[in-house]
């Protein structure tokens, strides 16, 4: 099954009633999978006229109580941070998908990882955050998917999935047994008629600054929870590991291949690969760091994870960067000399 | 009389809609202020006002009650 | 002495904000009358837009919900096909749907979506203090046209509902004013029938509101309203402009 079905069938599977997409590649597989799957199970699906309705329509069927989803790629991506902002401070849950593309611009439509900072920095106006998280497959969707939902509706905030066009379009078995039914959730917030309650009302003005303060430090901590609470990474081979490649989805699978092929050389790398963007998982970086592991964040960008890998590690541990931009899809023989010149390198530094 | 009308001071702008509307001119833009600082309307006692809600009608701050015999 | 009219219980009790002879406020009430005569209240999701016409949610005793500029009609085409069952109106300006919203409102009726559409067209933007809107005439003075709204370089003033009459989605529009008793007495009218053509499932309705808008007009509240009959709906004809239902 593609990346793009297998992703629609686990949000049908995980709960979701509505989605709202429009056609830009490399995603379109999965808008043209619930074209037909979501009515099929009685759910609601509009092909919109833009990324911008579509988010929009999203944030109406969250606030009416369903789990609803668009998803799109990354210059469509760019068009919906405004309703990004919107849910945030709406505190309305909902499940955005961006299938990364090349870019700047109009770029092209090979995978690329070049809208990490737009992601986790947030590309919308204010102080608001999303958890971001990066399936390294297509069965691992099976996973990511329900639980964005479910962290979209426990902390009542946007959730964004970042996949790129190599995961959405490649095809791969996957099973869903995994997926449980979904967790029904307390919505006191949605808005259905006013019926034996008073009225309510969602709405981000505030026009008195106190309480314009007050809302953005109640979402500081709601985001503080995230970052305690909701870190998710994966390690391979890190124990004895001289030398540890930081990369996510795509990029992660490149270097697994690269890493086999360097300890059959019995160079000691290991590999953290964060699946929360955001929250970071800073914590394990700086462990790792501790041991006087060297670090080779790896990107198919021109470097903007290797930022937070900085910062992770404030100083204490040296990084290598390896990143090719532009939908460029390096292979593990490349990054496997990269590597290993980096590993050379800084061992004869040592010395 | 056959009616009357109760202006809600605070509510009402002094935009003199009702003034100009009413068929029987028995509201005037009188001379107090209200704590926005608007001269309110205030209904004539004793006008021939018959109820019709003509006031009600145009008035856009709702300040209006209207009854009748 | 018999009360015979008083405040629609779908009203909150809080003061309106808008500015004296401001038509947002007859318009909120004509709403909040229709609401409770409809018996709706319990109903009602209202989307509000961001304009002078946003603070609506603060003033309807209803469930609503406050959009980004112009999006309105997504919004509310999201909530009424989780909600069908619900009475889903948006209320936009001639900014918030003649101009940033187009493309939500155009598709909305396009694909006839049975919800209702509130424009409240006042001929410019209020609350920021006096733009060119859309539906700005020709030669009118506003803070971006301060010698008259030249139509070679800022173009023409928009007839929404003549524009939307030739999408097939659409089943009510009417153009309406607030400028005068008899006009206030058809544009309640108006909201019922685009109500009810939603609650019987006919389709897309959108009433046009003519509303006077005395401070950014720099007229008086009396001449505002003459000045919609006497010029503004030259422009913008009133009456029925599509009715299928």
């Amino acid at each position: 099954m593609s990346g793009n079905a297998a992703l629609g069938e686990a949000a049908i599977l995980a709960g979701c009633t509505c989605y709202f997409g429009y056609p830009i590649t490399p995603q379109n597989e999965l808008t043209e999978y619930m074209a037909k799957r979501v009515p099929e199970t009685g759910g609601v699906f509009i092909q919109s006229e833009s990324e911008i309705a579509a988010i929009n329509m999203v944030l109406g069927a969250s606030v009416a109580g369903a789990r609803a989803m668009t998803s799109s790629s990354s210059p469509g991506m760019s068009l919906k941070q405004e309703g990004i902002s919107y849910l945030a401070a709406d505190e309305l849950p909902a499940v955005v998908v961006d299938m990364v593309r090349g870019g700047p611009g109009m770029g092209n439509i090979s995978p690329a990882q070049s809208d990490y900072f737009q992601a986790t920095r947030g590309g919308g106006h204010g102080d608001y955050k999303t958890i971001v998280l990066a399936p390294g497959s297509v069965q691992e969707l099976t996973e990511v998917v329900p639980l964005a939902f479910d962290l979209a509706d426990e902390y009542r905030n946007p959730v964004i999935i970042l996949g790129d066009g190599m995961l959405g379009q490649m095809m791969e078995p996957v099973s869903f047994e995994n997926i449980k039914p979904p967790k029904k959730y307390q919505k006191d917030y949605i808005l259905t008629g006013a019926k034996d309650r008073p009225s309510r009302m969602v709405r981000s003005l505030l026009f008195d600054t106190k309480e314009e303060e007050e809302h953005n430090w109640k979402l500081f901590r709601k985001y503080q929870r995230m970052e305690r609470n909701e870190v998710r990474y994966e390690t391979f081979l890190l124990d004895d590991a001289e030398m540890v490649v930081v990369a996510y989805g795509t990029g992660a699978r490149i270097a697994k291949g690269a890493i086999k092929r360097l300890r059959q050389e019995n160079l000691k790398v290991g590999m953290i690969r964060p699946i929360t963007l955001w929250p970071f998982p800073a914590k394990i970086m700086k462990e790792t760091a501790q041991n006087g592991a060297e670090f080779f964040v790896f990107e198919m960008s021109a470097g903007q994870m290797v930022e937070d890998v900085r910062l992770a590690l404030e100083g204490k541990g040296h990084i290598h960067f390896y990143g090719r931009p532009g939908g460029v899809i390096p292979t593990p023989i490349e990054l496997f000399r990269a590597i290993s010149r980096h590993y050379y390198q800084s061992r004869r530094g040592k010395k | 009389m056959k009616g009357t009308i109760r202006i809600d001071q605070e509510r009402c702008k002094g935009c003199a809609l009702c003034i100009e509307f009413c068929p029987k001119k028995a509201i005037s833009l009188s001379g107090t202020l209200n704590l926005k600082g608007y001269f309110v309307a205030s209904f004539e006692e004793g006008s021939e006002c018959t109820g019709c809600a003509t006031c009600a009608v145009m008035c856009p701050e709702v300040a209006i009650e209207v009854f009748k015999n | 002495m018999k009360q015979v009219y008083s405040r629609p219980r779908s009203l909150k009790p809080a003061h309106f904000h808008y500015c004296p002879g401001c038509g947002h406020g007859i318009i909120g009430r004509l709403i909040a009358e229709v609401i409770d005569e409809m018996d709706l209240r319990e109903k009602a999701i209202c989307v509000a837009p961001a304009g002078c016409g946003m603070l609506v949610y603060n003033y309807f005793d209803i469930d609503a919900l406050e959009s980004a500029h112009g999006r309105g009609a997504a919004v509310a085409t999201g909530i009424k096909r989780v909600r069908p069952e619900n009475l889903v109106f948006s209320y936009q300006g001639d900014g918030d749907l003649a101009a940033i919203g187009t493309a939500e409102g155009f598709h909305a009726a396009n694909r006839g979506e049975p919800i209702t559409i509130i424009f409240v067209n006042n001929g410019v933007y209020g609350m920021t203090g006096g733009q060119m809107a859309p539906t700005t005439l020709s030669e009118q003075v506003t803070t971006t046209t301060p010698s008259g709204r030249n139509t070679k370089v800022a173009g023409h003033p928009v007839r929404i509902c003549e524009v939307f009459a030739v999408l097939d989605g659409t089943t009510y529009l009417e153009r309406v004013a607030v400028n005068k008793p008899a006009a206030i007495v058809k544009a309640k009218k108006a909201i019922v029938k685009a109500f009810r053509t939603q609650l019987t499932g006919k389709g897309f309705s959108l009433v046009e509101i003519l509303s006077p808008c005395p401070t950014n007009w720099k007229m008086s509240p009396i001449e505002s309203c003459r000045w919609i009959d006497d010029v503004m709906a030259k422009q913008f004809p009133l009456g029925v402009v599509k009715d299928v239902t």
